[in-house]
């Protein structure tokens, strides 16, 4: 029942019985604030601490505590919102999303609901067949939940206050996406853009980026929305796509069958990979939402914003402008560079070190093809990456002035990674200069012709794949330093 | 000499500081007292024996800059007292020992003040009898088996009978005021934002406020100086330049304007209500004061608004009580059943009735009809003060409809239980400060009270009304002892 793809490869669409049904997508991201304390209470926000040791009075909601708001919290919400090209409202309203669980321990959550931080803004998802922009609706500060353990004592539910009042912006998306596709490219794009701003660390892995998802569907072409299903929590962008195409064709299988689609919210089991049903819209809580009476409306004046405006850095979409237009690489490899702020760091950081002579082209296919390959080889981000920019600019430099061949640059490049050693050093120690002297290389391609007769002949007589072979006995009597430009060159002329 | 229970605190202050007495002269004669009056049922918990130590060793070496030197004081149960049982007058909270102190009574402790105990009130500040709290009724030391009005019920009472020189109350609709009134003592709530809310057991946070309740109007300017103070740790704590309160306080009122609403007449206001009325108003004239006919137009409002919003905002403030962190818990089969029980156990009627109340007016569907058109009206019913005070310094008007009535007599009718905070609560709706001073007494001798409101912030020309008036209406309760052992 897997989705089949239509034939231009562009768009998700689903197939049954002549009917050709589109998905239509929203995300609720819960994005976690990068702050040292939490939204309003002081403890810190440090993940993987033991148990409850991170848990003020106010977070476990003793008598009489009270939330205070943390305006580094507020910076991070407005520094987001920029961010997403949106409106930043002057005033905005915390209220209280009343219901119990055992790890809410105030018995409700601080949220923003009528009157949220942030309005409408949009992002630019960058697709292979062109740019989309997607739409936002809001986004709004919230507390976190504690954390609820069910497999460790086999009698009792154990608690874990530590995430409890964690700052959360939850960043809600119009129903603009319409595939699988298009929530990778969103959710990584919101990634990377407050991983810029430094206001999220986007890691998934930690729960700091999780998602509700939205999905309904809908005959190709309609206009109307179709009843959504709402899936829950859901933590990877890999299980948000198998998520939605299950959910997808569950809807319309039902619709298929004639029957109607209940609007519920659903969760996604990753280990059977089906969507399941958590509570119907009778079941649905009433949060009885009111503005939270200790906490005034949160007010910002516009010089407030202003100054943060101030403060933002060159985000993705103008990095990417910028680096086609100063470094004139293509609008691909610019997408690819920026994605991630550190790799345009580092990126930047090699192009200012090549200087004046620089190769664009080299500096880019150096660092999505070897760099990545080794990276992701070791797993590792590319901050931590064992060859620092400095060092990869020499590298690049040395093949660009012809000192070295770009295939024993692949060789330094493997003797750098032990400590970051300067290239120039290894070419120096183990002497690994290219050899462009064409004096030299003459002696050698003759003594190889000399040696290979038979093949010189069989080569004047047509058979020109032996050309390889020659080039190859020249570069492996050169011990791999021999300029193969030259030596083709010397080649031609000699057989 | 008079009995040192029977000092006023400023009394009290000045004996100590001029070492006629000592702080554990003081603190034992009202030790000795208390022990003496379990029969009123003013103390939840006592803290005798610590209060004793503590005086010794404040007498072993003294500071008699403090604004309380060595003072014994029993506060509401509301306060959450460091290492000292915290109850809110509810069976969810019996075994709940705080490890941190309210910002109102750290304030106290700062300038020498020593805890004597925690005092009785209703169910986390529900009731205008102290007949909702799980430790029972508190006897009114003016008469037997009359109630010593609520929340604060403990707080008067003990402060009546001479247990404590001061004390310190919440008022929420009225719950400092009333019983007060009830008392023939003093009762002030302060400007909403006065003191800190930090560390109060929350009953309807944009209503809650505490304040001091004392014998006579001096000393609560000198307690209110105490506890007034910014805190950060109260989001709705205001920055405001607070005053040197008794200092600052005078006799002299002359030219001040005080309003008289009218639509505080309200329908079957009983003579004795009228006459006190009246009377306070020649008291005013006589102290200089000049009397202008006001009308706050949207006051028969208030209670029905008091009564959606402090419902609303306490079924949320009171759903942290569900037996997972601390307090109370029964055992139940599952998540759900454990907070069944627990909270069907742990909290009483009256508490109960409220959740119930405050949930149905947030639920979806009914948030606009009640929940949000109460809120509209609070903001109507504070213009009506605006305007006043447009024309007038401060408004009187009788604290409570009644006197003190039996314990029982109104615990079946919740309704009329609610009216006895009719010309109290429009002052919490509003945020503004109010005192009530005792003014005269009824047919059977029971007290009765004046209220005098004030512009936001203005305690101080409230305390000074109060101070004027109170030496024209010279009125001394009428205590027997009747319930010593």
């Amino acid at each position: 029942m897997d989705g089949i793809m239509s034939k231009n490869n562009l768009e998700y669409l689903i197939e049954r019985n002549d009917n050709v049904y589109e998905v239509v997508i929203g995300l609720e991201v819960h994005a976690q604030v990068t702050s040292n304390s939490k939204l309003f209470s002081s403890s810190s926000t440090k993940f993987g601490a033991e148990p409850n040791t991170q848990v003020s009075l106010v977070d476990a909601a003793f008598p009489g505590m009270l939330p205070v708001i943390n305006e580094y919290c507020v910076k991070q919400a407005i520094k987001t919102g920029i961010g997403l090209n949106a409106k930043i409202n002057n005033k905005s309203v915390f209220d209280r999303k009343n219901y119990f669980y055992a790890d809410l321990p105030q018995g409700y959550q601080i949220s923003q609901y009528k009157y949220p931080i942030v309005g409408e803004g949009n992002v630019i998802l960058d697709m292979p067949e062109g740019q989309k922009l997607v739409g936002i609706e809001r986004l709004h500060l919230e507390q976190d939940a504690g954390k609820s353990i069910h497999d460790v004592d086999p009698n009792n539910t154990l608690v874990d206050l530590n995430r409890s009042g964690v700052a959360l912006m939850e960043i809600v998306s119009k129903p603009d996406l319409r595939s699988p596709d298009e929530v990778n490219a969103y959710i990584k794009k919101l990634r990377s853009i407050m991983r810029y701003l430094g206001t999220c660390d986007g890691n998934m892995q930690e729960g700091s980026l999780r998602a509700d998802v939205n999905v309904s569907v809908r005959i190709k072409g309609s206009t109307d929305l179709g009843t959504r299903c709402e899936i829950k929590n859901v933590n990877s962008i890999k299980f948000m796509q198998m998520a939605i195409i299950y959910e997808a064709n569950r809807q319309v299988d039902l619709i298929e069958e004639g029957e109607k689609i209940d609007q519920e919210t659903r969760l996604f089991d990753t280990k059977k990979n089906e969507t399941r049903s958590m509570r119907s819209k009778e079941d649905a809580h009433d949060y009885r939402y009111f503005p939270d009476p200790d906490l005034l409306p949160l007010e910002v004046t516009d010089e407030f914003i202003d100054q943060l405006k101030s403060e933002i850095p060159e985000l993705p979409d103008d990095k990417k402008k910028r680096f086609i237009d100063e470094f004139k690489i293509s609008p691909y490899e610019a997408t690819i560079l920026v994605s991630d702020i550190d790799t345009a760091k580092y990126f930047e950081e090699v192009v200012a070190k090549m200087g004046k002579n620089r190769d664009m082209k080299l500096a880019v296919n150096w660092i999505t093809g070897e760099l990545f390959a080794l990276l992701n080889n070791k797993n590792i981000e590319i901050n931590q990456s064992p060859i620092s920019a400095k060092n990869l600019a020499k590298l690049i430099n040395l093949i660009k002035n012809g000192t070295i061949s770009g295939k024993i640059a692949k060789t330094i490049f493997e003797l750098m990674l032990d400590g970051d050693i300067d290239p120039q050093i290894i070419v120096e120690e183990k002497g690994l200069k290219q050899e462009s002297d064409p004096k030299a290389l003459e002696t050698l391609i003759d003594k190889i012709i000399n040696e290979n007769r038979e093949k010189a002949i069989e080569y004047k007589q047509g058979k020109e794949k032996l050309f390889g072979f020659f080039v190859g006995q020249a570069m492996k009597a050169s011990g791999g330093k021999a300029n193969p430009q030259l030596i083709n060159e010397i080649l031609k002329k000699k057989l | 000499m008079t009995e040192i229970t029977s000092l006023s605190l400023f009394e009290l202050i000045k004996s100590i500081k001029e070492k006629k007495i000592s702080s554990y002269e003081a603190a034992k004669s009202f030790v000795d007292r208390s022990e003496k009056s379990k029969k009123l049922n003013a103390y939840v918990t006592e803290n005798f024996e610590n209060c004793l130590k503590i005086s010794k060793k404040f007498d072993s070496n003294p500071n008699f800059d403090l604004k309380l030197p060595g003072i014994p004081i029993a506060v509401k149960d509301l306060f959450c007292t460091n290492e000292v049982r915290t109850t809110a007058g509810s069976n969810i909270l019996n075994n709940f020992v705080p490890n941190y102190e309210s910002t109102v009574t750290q304030n106290i402790w700062n300038e020498g003040g020593i805890l004597l105990g925690k005092l009785n009130c209703d169910e986390f500040a529900m009731g205008s009898s102290n007949e909702t709290s799980f430790f029972g009724n508190v006897q009114n030391p003016i008469a037997k088996d009359l109630v010593p009005g609520g929340s604060s019920g403990g707080s008067s009472s003990a402060l009546a009978a001479n247990l404590t020189p001061v004390t310190i109350g919440t008022d929420t609709g009225g719950s400092i005021r009333q019983p007060a009134s009830f008392t023939g003592t003093v009762g002030l709530k302060p400007t909403y934002g006065s003191c800190s809310r930090y560390g109060i057991v929350a009953f309807a946070s944009s209503l809650d406020q505490a304040g001091p309740m004392s014998k006579d109007v001096k000393d609560s300017s000198i307690l209110l100086e105490v506890i007034s103070s910014f805190d950060k740790k109260d989001s709705t704590s205001i920055d405001f330049k607070r005053n040197n309160y008794s200092s600052e306080l005078t006799r002299n009122i002359k030219g001040i304007k005080i309003g008289i609403p009218k639509e505080y007449r309200v329908d079957g206001m009983s003579d004795e209500i009228e006459n006190l009325w009246k009377k306070g108003i020649e008291y005013a004239k006589d102290c200089g004061a000049e009397i202008i006919d006001i009308s706050l137009p949207h006051t028969s409002y208030a209670l029905p608004t008091y009564y959606i919003v402090a419902p609303a905002e306490a079924s949320s403030n009171l759903a942290r009580y569900d037996g997972v962190k601390y307090g109370l818990r029964s055992s139940g089969e599952s998540l759900i059943d454990m907070y069944e029980k627990t909270r069907s156990e742990g909290f009483g009627e009256e508490v109960k009735r409220r959740i119930m109340i405050g949930t149905y007016v947030l639920s979806s569907g009914y948030y606009d009809a009640y929940y949000l058109k109460a809120q509209k009206v609070r903001q109507l019913i504070k213009q009506d003060f605006d305007q006043a005070y447009n024309k007038v310094d401060a408004i009187l008007t009788p604290s409570t409809p009644s006197s003190a009535f039996k314990i029982g007599e109104k615990s079946n009718d919740p309704v009329s239980m609610y009216l006895n905070d009719i010309f109290t609560v429009p002052v919490n709706l509003a945020g503004l400060p109010g005192i009530s001073i005792p003014a005269g007494t009824d047919k059977n001798n029971y007290p009765l009270g004046l209220q005098i409101i004030g512009k936001p912030f203005d305690e101080q020309t409230v305390l000074n009304i109060a101070y004027s008036m109170e030496e024209k209406i010279n009125y001394k309760n009428n205590i027997t002892d009747w319930w010593m052992e």
